[in-house]
């Protein structure tokens, strides 16, 4: 087991390096960083003092290097705009960004796994359907469409919730809601694909046999081996949501990283930029590999592969 | 009549398919006495597994049961409640299956699969469970089965998970157990030993057993009594050694012929030799089933078919059966 967990970060740490490196590369060659720095009316002179400044004179491979030296140390420089340090933004911004993360998984496997379990035992019928239809409509509907639908509906006209803030906890209810609905669908459909096959297989007819009761079959026998490819869906989804916040955090101003994220694209604040892309890029990794470990704990046979 | 452990009486399984129904199991009776090794064979696909299947309440959901009596131990099978079913099961009766490769869960240890089937029936501690786990699998020929409960499925041969299965089915004393095909999937050296262990089990314990094979081989070798399935119904049924020594039905001296001989017979080939194929099991089938088949076949054939009653408790299915 432990071998498997160190033969996984290093391939992890492979992953987040080469992300960083390709961000780094994508950035430099979509422009002159100095001149989009200096602005549009800037003079050849100011361009040249802030190339300076800036260290962007430096040869490519130095700049990443020196880059790479400090962000390994946590020090990902000052930000342009903000002129705070870099780290200490990313530090006050991404909580919001995780517990609104972590919200909406949670909301989305606590939706979908039960709707799944239940449409796989009660195949074809109208719940089975209504779980369809719900994946569906998650599926065809825009994470941002769907954020001012329910803003519309329950801040505007039920007057029931805040539309915007992170003041309160109600304020995280709407943006929640709205990044995890957009998980929901892919974790039923495969929980309860998952649950079809397990439930037609040998074992759950050894469980039966046994006469275990339907509680134990479903939770322990059935769900156990379901979930497994669930748990690997969950992570991918929760870094897509990561993702998503750009835009939920957007339209329900929630100041985390999303927003931040925004706000650095919006102002060409690229150490800022090249940060927030490294740290979601580790978080996703992290995620995975989590997942991997997860999946090795619950499925015996992962562990000797 | 009553005092049989199980009595089986016009036993129907019916699989919708489409617009047609699949009649797999037409009409069958048997009894199984306490302490009695009973066989059912019949060529694949005769209908053997759900036969099984029914008697414990396991069948598909899409499968039709129907049945003029199913009694086991004094209880009316066919009009118990699933939960007082589920009671049963794996309790006084349990089962083996033929696929030992599949049939135990991956993501659980041996231990766990075992003690569950004993504490779902019975109060126990943890730590009895366990006891009678190591007892059973000690008994059934697993070396070091104190280390073995902490192992996955993945870890064990075939041979000893269909041991661990056995183990399984014995963990709460079962009155019955209904193997089917306990050792179809088994290397032939190991099959021959899992065939004994049932024997011996069946009565050192005393328990009945239904076994369910396509081999007749195995029937000669184990059984006290034999039911022979055809097409869904069964043909013929008596003692092993009369049946045996006078077989009366010209489907059952088919099977017969077809018993490997050492060093007349090549390893590994199956019986079913005889010529011609199973009728369909849509519909409706008149007659005699096997007549498209038999060499003995007449007018009378194609009419009703009256059981007869032979000598020592055999019966047969045959118009020509003297
Ligand atoms: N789940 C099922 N769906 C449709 N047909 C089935 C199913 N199970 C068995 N059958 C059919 O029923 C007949 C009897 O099957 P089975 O009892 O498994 O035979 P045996 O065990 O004697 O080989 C076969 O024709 C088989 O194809
Ligand atoms: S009833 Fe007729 S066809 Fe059927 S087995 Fe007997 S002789 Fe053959
Ligand atoms: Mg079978």
């Amino acid at each position: 087991m432990l071998r498997f967990a160190l033969r996984r970060l290093g391939v992890a740490i492979a992953v987040a390096f080469t992300v960083s490196l390709a961000c780094f590369l994508l950035l430099h060659l979509s422009g002159d960083l100095a001149t989009s720095i200096a602005g549009p009316e800037a003079t050849a002179a100011q361009i040249e003092a802030v190339r300076k400044q800036y260290g962007l004179d430096r040869p490519l491979v130095t700049q990443f290097a020196d880059w790479l030296w400090h962000a390994v140390q946590l020090d990902f420089g000052r930000s342009y705009y903000f002129q705070d340090r870099v780290i200490d933004l990313i530090a006050s911004r991404l909580p919001v960004t995780m517990i609104l993360g972590g919200l909406a998984l949670a909301f989305a496997l606590i939706v979908a796994i039960p709707l799944g379990v239940i449409a796989a035992i009660k195949r074809d019928s109208w719940i089975d359907r209504l779980a369809l239809v719900i994946a569906v409509l998650g599926q065809a509907m825009p994470s941002f469409w769907f954020g001012l639908t329910l803003i519309i509906v329950f801040s505007v006209q039920l007057r029931w919730l805040p539309a915007s803030g992170a003041d309160s906890w109600q304020g995280f209810i709407l943006p929640v809601v709205a990044l995890g609905y957009y998980a929901t669908p892919a974790i039923m459909r495969l929980t309860r694909t998952g649950m079809l096959d397990v439930l037609g297989s040998d074992y759950i007819r050894t469980a039966r046999a046994k006469g275990l009761r339907t509680g134990t079959i479903m939770f322990k026998h059935a769900l156990r081996n379901a979930i497994i490819p669930v748990i690997a869906l969950a992570a991918v989804q929760l870094g897509f949501m990561l993702g998503g916040s750009l835009v939920i955090e957007a339209v329900f101003s929630l100041h985390g990283l999303g927003y931040l994220a925004w706000e650095a694209i919006a102002r060409n604040d690229y150490p800022v930029m090249q940060a927030i892309v490294l740290i979601l890029a580790s978080i996703y990794i992290l995620l995975t590999l989590g997942a991997d470990l997860l999946n090795a704990a619950i499925d015996p046979r992962i562990r000797v592969r | 009549m009553t005092d049989h452990l199980l009595e089986v009486r016009d036993l129907h399984v019916d699989i919708p398919l489409g617009h047609s129904t699949l009649h797999a199991v037409r009409g069958i009776d048997f009894h199984v006495d306490r302490g009695e090794l009973v066989c059912l064979v019949g060529e694949s696909g005769c209908g053997k597994s759900l036969t099984s299947l029914a008697l414990m309440g396991l069948l598909p959901s899409r499968a039709r049961r129907r049945a003029a009596a199913l009694r086991f131990a004094g209880a009316e099978l066919t009009t118990l409640p699933e939960r007082r079913m589920a009671d049963l099961r794996g309790n006084r009766m349990a089962m083996i299956f033929q696929e030992p490769m599949t049939s135990l869960n991956p993501a659980y240890t041996i231990g766990n699969q075992l003690t569950e089937a004993l504490s779902r029936h019975r109060k126990v501690t943890a730590a009895q469970a366990r006891d009678r786990a190591v007892h059973l699998l000690e008994r059934v020929g697993i070396t070091a089965a104190a280390s073995r409960l902490g192992q996955y499925p993945h870890q064990l041969s075939g041979g000893l998970r269909q041991r661990v299965m056995i183990a399984m089915a014995l963990m709460c004393g079962p009155e019955l157990i209904i193997a089917d095909e306990p050792t179809t999937a088994l290397d032939v050296t190991i099959q021959a030993q899992i065939l004994h262990l049932l024997r011996e089990l069946q009565q050192e314990f005393g328990m009945a057993v239904v076994l369910i094979t396509h081999d007749l081989g195995v029937v000669a070798r184990v059984a006290d009594r034999v039911a022979v399935m055809y097409a869904g119904e069964i043909v013929e049924t008596g003692p092993v050694a009369s049946l045996f020594a006078a077989p009366s039905h010209p489907y059952t001296r088919g099977l017969l012929a077809c018993i490997p001989v050492p060093g007349r017979t090549r390893p590994g080939e199956m019986l079913g030799s005889i010529p011609g194929i199973v009728p369909s099991l849509t519909g409706r089938l008149e007659g005699c089933a096997f007549r498209n088949r038999c060499g003995e076949a007449r007018d009378a054939c194609a009419g009703p078919v009256p059981w007869r009653q032979g000598l020592a408790g055999q019966a047969v299915r045959c118009v020509g059966a003297a």
